[in-house]
């Protein structure tokens, strides 16, 4: 009896509170990745791919400031090697100095620099975006839900880099009745998570980026390979710690089963 | 603890040892031959368990402080460098963090332990109430650490529970300020957060050596919960308890690095990989999934000074735990009615970290408030009235006779 009741608390517990559908955004496009699962590495090309799009699209007003040009030449990333990371370095303007006379300079990039902001201060950039602040990229995939729920993320993950490319594709005309109230200067996008109206234009179009190994550059190839890139900069250091866990846990498997029988033995001369 | 040695050292540097610190004798006789109860099953590892992560999360911790930067402007960027550029950065952190989780596991596995299996009752409310007291700690530390990285759900989740304590009368706005050491979360709270954040695990591995004390002078609990009667009903913890605790530990392990090295970040909030704004508040503040059945409670009661009250009560009130349950019998294998009313309890307080995980609307609202007042009435009205109530199946005549018992049945195809 005492069973029925406590399975009926349960299922109480489960289906009289309503499942809140609208809790924030729409959940994101369930894509998957070359990342993903517990052997999943990046794709160099697609990193290399995705850092371009960043430079010549993204990087216009969003900063990452976490991460520096001699990363990109580091080990599980997109594997530039260390002279095209230098020239690379090169092709962004570095805020320097004071010189010996005492004035601030501009030179080209070097791999120890981090990535410059594209606005002084937080001001500039609201100022020059209509009031919102363009946020940092170097973690926004870690910062960003694709769906919730305990049950669905510990199956399916957090979905932040499928939050991302969600995102960049999934600017759409809002129906009728939501047209009434778009505020100024924003765009509707039912992934955005704070809101459906979101301040960015959408930001890339199909061809907008010619790609190096003349891989497609529609707007789906783009989103998939910047969001993938944004995956490598918050967590750089993914594929040394999936290898790492693999041979922790192999040799902690190892253990505890000797640990077993050892236990077993131990217990066994017992009564 | 259990009288004067009796242990005679053999080499000439042990005896002289011995006449001076008779250190190995306290080691042997509190900790190798220390007479345990034999039929304990594997929920009584967590004891262990428990010791283990505490040792984990003092040495990542230390060796992650060499990093850190408590410093509102730096705090943020240093736990990157840790992640980034610190050898193995990612992987201390990623332990310190996910520890906790696991701390707060073993700990809610242990209490459940405790309760169910009766441990709390005489002669061992005073190493239950030092337990309570050790949670109590454990939830404090836990907190100020989770303010350290900086984020967004560290600045507001901050600014939410250190508020709640202007709901005192009269002076609630002045402790609030002398908290925070200023007029805002700010800084000074960062400062101090972190000062006691490195100082509490060692108020807590005093308290934990007060708690092992208060264990070694009743011996343990046992899943019958009978007392031990003789040599028969035990044997020494070392090696049988050393070997079952050390298996116990590496399974733990393992369920602690598949979350560590494949979902470091599952049971975290990914809003706090935003830095902290004051000016920018979270869509939906909610604290670390180990402290949600206590913020359901919170949110349950309307005024705001009452849900303090109701929170804080419903940690003190397993204080009075030793005092609330009626019956002389320990252990809920014994206790059919009990038993049922532990697994109810049980869900609830699963159920409340539900509710405490969902903003405060519809029907949340009320199934909060009926779980957190279920909460209260289990503790005051369920389990004074079941131990008087019910009678208990009845017991084995000892803790031998009892794993005698069990084994014939499996034993006998053999024959």
């Amino acid at each position: 009896m005492k069973k029925k009741l406590s399975l009926l608390v349960a299922g109480l517990v489960a289906f009289a509170v309503p499942a809140k559908a609208a809790e924030e955004g729409t959940p994101a496009k369930g894509i998957s990745y070359s990342f993903e699962g517990p052997f999943g590495t990046f794709d160099r090309a697609q990193l290399q791919r995705g850092y371009k799009v960043y430079k010549e699209v993204c990087s216009g007003c969003h900063s990452m400031k976490y991460v520096a040009f001699r990363n990109l030449s580091d080990k599980g990333g997109p594997a530039f090697t260390v002279e095209q990371t230098k020239a690379l370095a090169a092709t962004f303007t570095v805020k320097d100095g004071p010189d010996k006379d005492g004035n601030m300079f501009d030179r080209p990039g070097l791999p120890s620099d981090y990535f410059p902001s594209p606005f002084p201060n937080p001001e500039a950039a609201a100022a020059a975006n209509g009031g919102a602040i363009p946020p940092d990229l170097s973690l926004i995939t870690k910062a960003r839900e694709g769906w919730h729920g305990t049950f669905n993320q510990l199956v399916n993950g957090i979905g932040g880099p499928q939050y991302v490319y969600s995102l960049i594709t999934g600017y759409s005309e809002p129906d009728e009745a939501l047209k009434k109230e778009q505020p100024e200067g924003k765009y509707y996008n039912k992934y955005f998570a704070s809101g459906h109206w979101i301040s960015m234009p959408p930001p890339l179009a199909d061809g907008q980026v010619t790609f190096d190994d003349g891989a497609p550059n529609t707007l789906d190839d783009m989103a998939r390979d910047v969001s993938a890139y944004l995956a490598w900069t918050a967590e750089p250091k993914m594929e040394e710690r999936k290898q790492t866990g693999f041979m922790v846990l192999i040799y902690l498997a190892v253990l505890a089963g000797l640990m077993y029988f050892v236990k077993k033995r131990v217990w066994s001369d017992l009564h | 603890m259990s009288g004067p040695s009796n242990y005679q050292p053999t080499s000439a540097f042990g005896k002289w040892m011995h006449e001076r610190l008779p250190i190995y004798a306290f080691v042997k006789e509190t900790a190798l031959d220390f007479p345990t109860p034999k039929n304990l099953n594997y929920w009584f590892t967590f004891g262990g368990i428990l010791a283990v992560m505490l040792v984990v999360q003092i040495i990542t911790g230390i060796v992650l402080v060499m990093h850190y930067t408590p410093q509102t402007d730096m705090a943020f960027s240093s736990v990157e460098h840790i992640m980034r550029d610190v050898n193995y950065g990612w992987m201390l952190r990623y332990m310190h963090m996910n520890g906790a989780s696991m701390f707060f596991i073993a700990v809610y596995i242990h209490m459940f332990r405790g309760m169910y299996y009766g441990s709390y009752k005489a002669p061992r409310e005073v190493l239950w109430m030092i337990g309570v007291i050790i949670y109590l700690i454990m939830m404090a530390t836990a907190f100020m650490g989770y303010v350290l990285p900086w984020g967004q759900m560290s600045f507001w989740g901050a600014k939410v529970i250190t508020n709640l304590f202007s709901a005192i009368p009269f002076v609630g706005d002045t402790v609030t300020t002398w908290l925070w050491g200023g007029y805002s979360v700010d800084n000074p709270t960062l400062n101090r957060f972190f000062s006691l954040h490195y100082l509490l695990p060692f108020v807590l591995a005093g308290v934990v050596f007060l708690h092992i004390w208060a264990l070694h002078v009743p011996g343990n609990n046992n899943p019958t919960g009978i007392s031990v009667k003789g040599p028969q009903d035990t044997v020494p913890f070392h090696p049988y308890y050393t070997m079952k605790d050390g298996f116990a530990i590496l399974v733990f392990f393992i369920f602690y690095g598949i979350f560590v090295f494949y979902g470091p970040n599952y049971m975290g909030d990914a809003v706090n990989y935003v830095p902290a704004n004051p000016l920018v508040t979270p869509a939906h503040i909610k604290p670390e999934w180990y402290y949600l059945p206590f913020y359901a409670i919170l949110r349950a009661v309307p005024d705001k000074l009452l849900g303090v009250i109701a929170m804080f009560s419903s940690i003190l009130i397993l204080l009075a735990l030793p005092w609330l349950d009626t019956s002389r019998v320990r252990s809920g294998n014994y206790r059919p009615i009990f038993r049922g009313f532990f697994w109810v309890f049980a869900i609830v307080c699963v159920a409340l970290g539900y509710i405490g995980s969902k903003p405060p609307e519809g029907s949340y609202v009320l199934w909060g408030r009926i779980l957190a007042f279920y909460y209260f009435f289990h503790f005051i009205v369920i389990l004074p009235l079941v131990g008087l109530l019910e009678s208990p199946k009845p017991l084995p005549s000892s803790i031998s006779d009892d794993v005698l018992a069990k084994r014939k049945p499996m034993l006998a195809p053999a024959e």
